[in-house]
């Protein structure tokens, strides 16, 4: 083989090393698209139309426990806590709870909740009407704000799961924190 | 055996005056010589070797009592994720390239690697990347300590070392990635007339399938440490959960890359062993085309095992299923090769010369570590063993008893040809007995530390695992002994070992072994004439 097939060669290949490169990248929407349809995790957290809420069939003869959990990342300087620890509702019912959550440190801060579900696969069965989790949330230094939950169970929830735990993690949104206070910064000459 | 069509096309090139380039600078750095760079390839992963070597001391120091004696935790953490980085990327990877170097255009006929001027960049990158990465451990805030896996958002919360990390490995990925190249393109390309693809020796082939590896996932993680990077310093949310990312993709992208790296690292230490066992026991490879096929295998099933490192992350139970099956489907492709090695033996009129020792020894401690593996891929037993020092010592057995064992075999079984001289075969079993001793004691206790659970990466523990750290710590210490064992039976060889023939080896066979001891500067300039009887595994229906 003479020199310039290898060099043809070598460019091949090469393509292909960068199809992987481009490949490590595909793997995030891939696998997104694994765990809703091959495993049946929802990742998707946007809101469920309110009105389909309400039209939902109650299943009085069944009550499944919803387990509340909250917490917040060490870094983030907020207390976060559930009203509510535990609550018995029946699939198909509108239900409220309630988290409170103060900003205990000295500056404004941005911060996302993250939703989980556990046993994550009946998480596809578990909606949310509304939530404090679909937006950012601001507290200012020291301020305290009392925050709902909506949420309708699904009644095809499989039969043998009776207990759901509904987990949120407070992250810091450094990118929002940071841009409110340079907006701050920028206010406080003009006013 | 000893005179053919081979060494007489090259009757001209004695190493009296077989073409060296003159001088230090245009004989080692301009280089584009596979000897040469094979010879850089196999000094520099000593080096590495060394290094990280001194960094488990630390570790082993440090864990020798309970408590804190030496060294504060944050350096303890820098010294695990250092020692995994400088030992995988630095040790391994680049001495099977060296032995790839060396070997494959000699065992298949051709006069160099199909890309020289690639050959000696790829190499001259990696004393870069490695000053880079080690740089790291002067720098103000230290080297990475999140752990060599890189895990977000812990390996994050470093300083300017990640950045630092990064580079490296982004370096080191295009330094294998141009190795891989060259050897697919030398192995597709440049085999001499008859040197069919199932008549080529067993390393060829493995090397063959581990350049493939390469090409597929070292890309990965470049993508994988890129989107760290990006996460870090401009901003982007590819696995910070606060930006709607996730923490776990990063575990998911990484282990893509990284079970196909296990076998990167293992696939051409099989090709090393189904060399020496034929050699020593005088017997063909039993089951030629099986051991192909297995490994194809092997590589094949890599692809789909990956989450079994991450079986703790709340994976849903099909998944969990998934992975625990085809991971075990792994042992039966590796049970072949394993069984075919042993058959090899069977019956054979072996002898027992260094190189063989460290070859038996690898079948025995390796499928020590294959079994281990197996434990660690049943999904209810992994939820105990996950991050205790029990997956340290499996992945110790398959790396340091498996993979570091057929490097050293290797050496030992190619040296006479390299140099043309025999190391001394006293010292060379000294070297292996001891390692044997001491290696155990380092990482066999480990099982049982981890069994009773202590995890992995703390520099403390419970006063309940002290007796068994302390013996392990001991083994530690006398395996800090064989570099420098190994460094002077092959220095003393070098200077005043015998004198060895063209086949060095009684039962050699292969094309390596029709060239002068040591082989000159230049091989096959014009391609030899293949006689089945140079084959190294003789008719391919063996």
């Amino acid at each position: 083989m003479s020199s310039a097939d290898n060099r043809r060669f070598q460019k091949k290949v090469w393509w292909i090393a960068a199809g992987f490169f481009g490949f490590g990248f595909a793997l995030i929407p891939l696998y997104n698209i694994a765990c809703e349809h091959v495993l049946g995790i929802k990742l998707e957290q946007g809101a469920m139309d309110a009105q389909a809420a309400a039209a939902t069939t109650v299943d009085e003869s069944r009550l499944v426990t919803v387990q509340f959990v909250a917490t917040t990342k060490s870094k983030l300087p907020w207390q976060f806590s559930a009203e509510t620890v535990t609550m018995k509702v029946h699939p198909g019912a509108l239900n409220e709870a309630w988290f409170d959550a103060t900003n205990v440190s000295e500056r404004d801060i941005v911060g996302n909740a993250i939703p989980s579900v556990a046993p994550n696969e009946a998480s596809l069965y578990f909606n949310k009407t509304e939530c404090f989790c679909f937006t950012e949330q601001l507290l200012k230094a020291g301020e305290t704000r009392r925050m709902p939950v909506r949420f309708v169970v699904d009644p095809r929830l499989p039969k043998e799961t009776n207990t759901l735990t509904l987990s949120y993690t407070f992250l810091e949104n450094t990118v929002a924190t940071k841009r409110l206070a340079e907006s701050n910064q920028a206010a406080a000459p003009a006013s | 055996m000893a005179t053919h069509a081979a060494t007489d096309h090259h009757a001209d090139h004695h190493d009296d005056h077989d073409h060296k380039p003159a001088g230090f600078w245009d004989r080692w750095v301009f280089t584009t010589n596979h000897k040469d760079i094979g010879t850089l390839y196999l000094v520099f992963a000593f080096v590495m070797f060394c290094i990280g070597g001194a960094m488990s001391g630390v570790i082993r120091a440090e864990l020798m009592s309970p408590g804190l004696q030496f060294v504060e935790p944050y350096f303890f953490n820098q010294m695990t994720t250092v020692h995994a980085l400088v030992m995988i990327f630095g040790g391994v990877m680049p001495a099977f390239v060296g032995l790839g170097n060396w070997m494959i255009p000699l065992q298949i006929g051709a006069p160099d690697m199909a890309l020289p001027r690639m050959n000696n960049w790829s190499f001259w990158i990696m004393p870069f990347a490695f000053t880079v990465l080690l740089l790291t451990l002067f720098l103000p805030g230290g080297a990475p300590a999140g752990g060599w896996t890189l895990y977000p958002p812990l390996s994050l919360q470093g300083g300017s070392a990640v950045a630092f990390a990064i580079f490296a490995i982004h370096m080191m990925g295009i330094s294998s990635i141009m190795g891989a190249i060259n050897i697919i393109a030398t192995i597709l390309n440049m085999r001499a007339p008859g040197m069919d693809l199932l008549k080529m020796p067993l390393f060829v082939w493995t090397w063959l399938i581990t350049a493939f590896l390469l090409i597929a996932v070292m890309p990965v993680l470049a993508g994988a440490v890129t989107m760290l990077l990006t996460d870090k310093f401009f901003g982007t949310s590819f696995f910070n959960a606060a930006g709607g990312g996730d923490p776990v993709m990063f575990q998911h992208i990484f282990w893509f890359f990284g079970h196909p790296e296990v076998y990167i690292m293992i696939l051409p230490a099989f090709g090393v062993v189904s060399e020496i066992i034929p050699t020593f026991a005088r017997k063909p490879l039993f089951g030629y085309q099986a051991m192909v096929y297995a490994t194809a295998s092997i590589a094949f099933l890599s692809f789909i095992v990956w989450a079994h490192h991450m079986f703790t992350v709340g994976m849903p139970l099909g998944g969990e299923l998934f992975f625990m099956y085809a991971t075990m489907m792994i042992a039966v492709p590796t049970g072949v090769k394993v069984f075919n090695w042993v058959s090899t033996m069977w019956k054979g009129s072996m002898t027992f010369e260094t190189p063989m020792l460290w070859a038996i020894g690898f079948v025995i401690l390796f499928t020590i570590g294959g079994f281990s593996g197996l434990m660690l891929a049943i999904v209810p037993a992994d939820f105990q063993y996950h991050d205790t020092y029990f997956v340290v010592a499996h992945f110790h057995y398959v790396l340091v008893t498996g993979a570091l064992f057929s490097i050293i075999a290797a050496v030992y079984y190619w040296f006479p040809k390299w140099t043309g001289r025999h190391y001394s075969e006293k010292w060379g079993k000294f070297h292996f007995w001891w390692t044997i001793v001491f290696v155990n004691l380092l990482f066999f206790p480990q099982h049982f530390l981890g069994l009773a659970g202590m995890p992995r990466r703390i520099p403390d523990y419970n006063v309940a695992f002290a007796d068994w750290n302390l013996i392990s710590s001991i083994g530690a210490f006398g395996m800090l002994c064989t570099p420098v064992f190994m460094f002077l039976i092959l220095w003393h060889a070098k200077k005043h070992g015998p004198k060895a023939t063209t086949q060095v080896w009684e039962g050699a066979h292969g094309l390596e072994w029709t060239v002068p001891s040591p082989a000159p500067h230049h091989t096959f300039t014009t391609p030899p004439v293949i006689r089945a009887s140079d084959l190294a595994h003789g008719d391919p229906t063996h």
